[in-house]
C-alpha cells in the first residue's frame, strides 16, 4: 500500500508549477484564516485585560454588565452582603474608571484608573521598579507599562502629573499580562484614592472581587449572589461574556469570520481547481492505472493522500508564515495584537480539512467514473 | 492442440439507446491460444478495441462469455476483474499512457506496486525487464526523454514486468516507423512469446502481419475472415 502512496506523492511533487500553485493556495487560505482569527484573539484577550490582569477568582457584577468598560456601579452592601456569605473567604471592592491626566507637557491623555482594595491590594500587579507599599503614600500612583506606557510620555518613579486637577506621583512601574483594548494607559492606585480623585456616581463598585475558600464552593456562591440580584462570575466565565460581547453584539465577529470565510473560500478555490486540473490532466492516467489493475479504492486512496499531503503542507506552511508575521508585528508594530492559540489552529485544521476534501471530492468523482476503455478507444 | 489461452462465445456490445443505438460487436466467437500471436485487423468502427476490451476484463459485454482458466471473467465482481487485469493481463496501449512525473523504472514498477510488492523489490525486478528490452540505461530517465520505439519498449516493459498470461497490444506500431515497428514485433514473437503466454494484437498495419500467427479480420462488429499459415501475407 506504501507503494501507491509513494507513486502518487511523486506524480504530486514532480508536476511542479501544480504543486506549487496548490501549496500557495492552500498556504495563502491557511495564512489569512489563522491570522484573522489570532487577530481577533488579540482583540478579545485586550478586551478582558483588566479580569486578567488583576485575576479574581470570581468577579460580581451588576446582570447586565457584559464586559468591564460598562460596569455598573454597585452600593456598597453588595460588597457586604458578598462577604457574609457561604463559602467566601474574603471579598473585595474594585474601583474602574477614566481619568483625565494632564502631562507635564501640557498634554491631556486618558486613562484608566483601576482602584485596589485598601487593605489588601487584591490584583495587584507585578511591579518593575518601586515598591507596593508606596501605594499608600500621598498621590500615589503605579502606572503599567505596556504598549500605552508611551502616551503618559514614560514617567519614571518620581514623575508627577494631574488628574482631575489632583496631584498625582508615579511610585510603581509595572507590567502586567495585557494592556487594554482601546488604546489608554492604565494606573492603580487605592480604592479610597480613586473615589477622592475621580468624579462619581451614587454608588461607587464597579465590581466585588471574591476569593472562595475552595473550587467547590464556587457554584454554591455564585447561586447565592444571584439570589441578591447581582451576577457572579468566574475569571474564565467572564472572559467568555466579554468574548462573547464582542463576537456577537459589536459586529466584529461576524466581520471577522466574513474575512476569514474570504480567506477559506479564496484557498479553496485556488487549491480546488488546480487539483482538479491536476487530476483532469492526468485523467488518461489514471484510467490507464485502472486498465492495469488499479481498483476504484485505490486510486480514492492516492487522490486523498495528494490532497492530504498538499494541504497539510500548506497548514504547516501557512502557520508558521502566521506565526512569524505574528512575531514580528509583535516586536516592531506598536498596538499590533495577536494571539495563536488552540482554537485558531484548531479552525484552520478544521477548514484545511475541508479544502482538501472539497478537492478530493471532485477529483475523485472523475476518476471513478473513467472507464479504461475511453482509455483504449483514445 | 495447444491449449486455450482465451475462450470467447458469442459476444455481443452495444452503445447508445433507442434510435441511437449502434452494435458494435455482433455475436462474436473466438478462441486464442497460449503460444499464439493473434491479430485482429479491421478498418476503423469495426469492433475491434471493443472486442479486446471485451476480452480483457475492461469492457463488460451485453451478452456473451469470456473464459480464462476456465472461468467467465464476467461473472467476477469489479475488484475480482481488477485483479485478473492486475495478474493475467499486460497492456501495452496506443498511446503508452507512461506517467511522464515518473522516472522510466517507476514506470514499468506500476503493475507490481499495484500487486503490492515492496518498493525496492518492485524496482529492482522493473530493472531486469528494462535490460530485456535493452533500457537499462535509460532507467532514471522520464519517459518525455525518450524516442518512440524507446517509449514503446518501456511500455512493453511495463505490460510483462507482471509476467501475464495474455499480452495485449493496441496499435503496437501507429507511432513508429516502419523498420522500428518490425524491431519491435520481431523482439516481441521471439523474446515474449512462449507457450505459457498468448498475444493479441490490434493492428491494421500490413507491415507487420508477417509476424502473426493468425490474423481475424473484422468489419461492422463482425469476424469476416480468420486467416492462419500460408494464408497470411509475408
Amino acid at each position: 500500500m506504501i507503494g501507491i502512496f509513494r507513486i502518487a506523492l511523486k506524480l504530486l511533487i514532480n508536476d511542479r508549477a501544480k504543486f506549487a500553485a496548490l501549496i500557495v493556495g492552500i498556504t495563502f487560505a491557511i495564512f489569512l484564516i489563522v491570522q484573522l482569527t489570532s487577530i481577533f484573539s488579540g482583540i478579545l484577550f485586550k478586551a478582558s485585560a483588566n479580569v486578567i490582569n488583576i485575576g479574581a477568582k470570581i468577579w460580581v457584577m451588576d446582570p447586565s454588565v457584559n464586559n468591564p468598560l460598562n460596569a455598573i456601579p454597585m452600593p456598597d452592601y453588595v460588597l457586604d452582603a458578598v462577604r457574609s456569605m457561604n463559602g467566601v473567604k474574603y471579598a473585595v471592592p474594585l474601583y474602574s474608571s477614566v481619568g483625565l491626566v494632564r502631562l507635564n507637557s501640557g498634554a491631556y491623555q486618558p486613562a484608566t484608573v483601576l482602584g485596589l482594595d485598601d487593605a489588601t491590594l487584591l490584583g495587584r500587579p507585578n511591579l518593575l521598579e518601586g515598591n507596593i507599599e508606596d501605594i499608600y503614600g500621598e498621590n500615589a500612583f503605579i502606572v503599567v507599562n505596556d504598549q500605552e506606557y508611551a502616551k503618559l510620555e514614560k514617567p519614571a518613579v518620581g514623575t508627577t502629573f494631574e488628574i482631575n486637577d489632583h496631584r498625582g506621583v508615579i511610585v510603581g512601574i509595572a507590567e502586567v499580562t495585557t494592556s487594554g483594548l482601546f488604546g489608554i494607559p492604565t494606573l492603580y492606585t487605592t480604592y479610597n484614592r480613586a473615589l477622592q480623585y475621580l468624579p462619581n456616581t451614587r454608588f461607587t463598585i464597579a465590581h466585588v472581587l471574591v476569593e472562595p475558600k475552595s473550587e467547590a464552593d464556587i457554584p454554591a456562591i455564585k447561586d447565592q449572589i444571584s439570589k441578591i440580584g447581582y451576577k457572579g462570575m468566574t475569571d474564565l466565565e467572564y472572559q467568555k461574556e466579554i468574548a462573547d460581547f464582542y463576537m456577537y453584539k459589536t459586529g466584529a465577529g461576524v466581520n471577522i469570520l466574513m474575512m476569514t470565510a474570504i480567506g477559506f473560500l479564496v484557498g479553496l478555490s485556488i487549491s480546488g481547481q488546480t487539483f482538479y486540473t491536476f487530476i483532469l490532466e492526468n485523467l488518461d492516467k489514471f484510467g490507464a492505472l485502472k486498465a492495469i489493475g488499479a481498483k476504484n479504492s485505490e486510486l480514492v486512496l492516492m487522490i486523498l493522500f495528494q490532497t492530504s499531503f498538499a494541504s497539510f503542507v500548506g497548514y504547516g506552511m501557512g502557520v508558521g508564515l502566521s506565526a512569524l508575521l505574528i512575531f514580528l508585528g509583535r516586536k516592531y508594530v506598536p498596538s499590533y495584537t495577536a494571539e495563536l492559540g488552540y482554537w485558531n489552529l484548531g479552525l484552520a485544521f478544521v477548514m484545511v480539512l475541508v479544502i482538501a476534501g472539497v478537492s478530493s471530492l471532485l477529483a475523485v468523482r472523475r476518476v471513478i467514473r473513467v472507464q479504461p476503455f475511453e482509455i483504449l478507444r483514445g | 492442440m495447444a491449449e486455450t489461452a482465451v475462450k470467447a462465445t458469442e459476444l455481443e456490445k452495444s452503445f447508445g439507446e433507442g434510435n441511437a443505438k449502434t452494435y458494435a460487436i455482433r455475436q462474436i466467437s473466438f478462441e486464442a491460444y497460449f503460444g499464439e500471436m493473434l491479430y485482429f485487423v479491421g478498418p476503423s468502427g469495426s469492433g475491434k478495441t471493443t472486442l479486446f476490451s471485451m476480452t480483457s476484463g475492461i469492457l463488460k459485454p451485453d451478452s456473451g462469455k469470456v473464459i480464462v482458466e476456465g472461468k467467465d471473467i464476467w461473472g467476477l465482481g469489479a475488484n475480482q476483474i481488477a485483479d485478473f487485469r492486475l495478474n493475467k493481463v499486460g497492456f501495452v496501449f496506443q498511446d503508452y499512457h507512461l506517467f511522464g512525473k515518473l522516472s522510466t523504472v517507476e514506470n514499468v514498477a506500476i503493475p507490481l506496486i499495484l500487486k503490492k510488492q515492496d518498493w525496492d523489490r518492485s524496482i529492482k525486478s522493473a530493472m531486469e525487464v528494462l535490460e530485456v528490452v535493452g533500457l537499462a540505461n535509460r532507467a532514471s530517465l522520464a519517459p518525455g526523454k525518450l524516442s518512440g520505439g524507446e517509449q514503446q519498449r518501456v511500455a512493453i516493459a511495463r505490460a510483462i514486468v507482471g509476467r501475464p498470461d495474455l499480452l495485449i497490444f493496441d496499435e503496437p506500431t501507429a507511432s513508429l516507423d516502419g523498420s522500428t515497428g518490425k524491431r519491435i514485433l520481431e523482439f516481441v514473437k521471439s523474446d515474449l512469446l512462449n507457450d505459457k503466454r498468448c498475444i493479441l494484437i490490434i493492428t491494421h498495419d500490413s507491415r507487420i502481419f508477417e509476424f502473426a500467427d493468425r490474423i481475424i479480420e473484422m468489419e461492422d462488429g463482425k469476424i469476416v475472415n480468420i486467416k492462419s499459415g500460408g494464408e497470411i501475407e509475408r
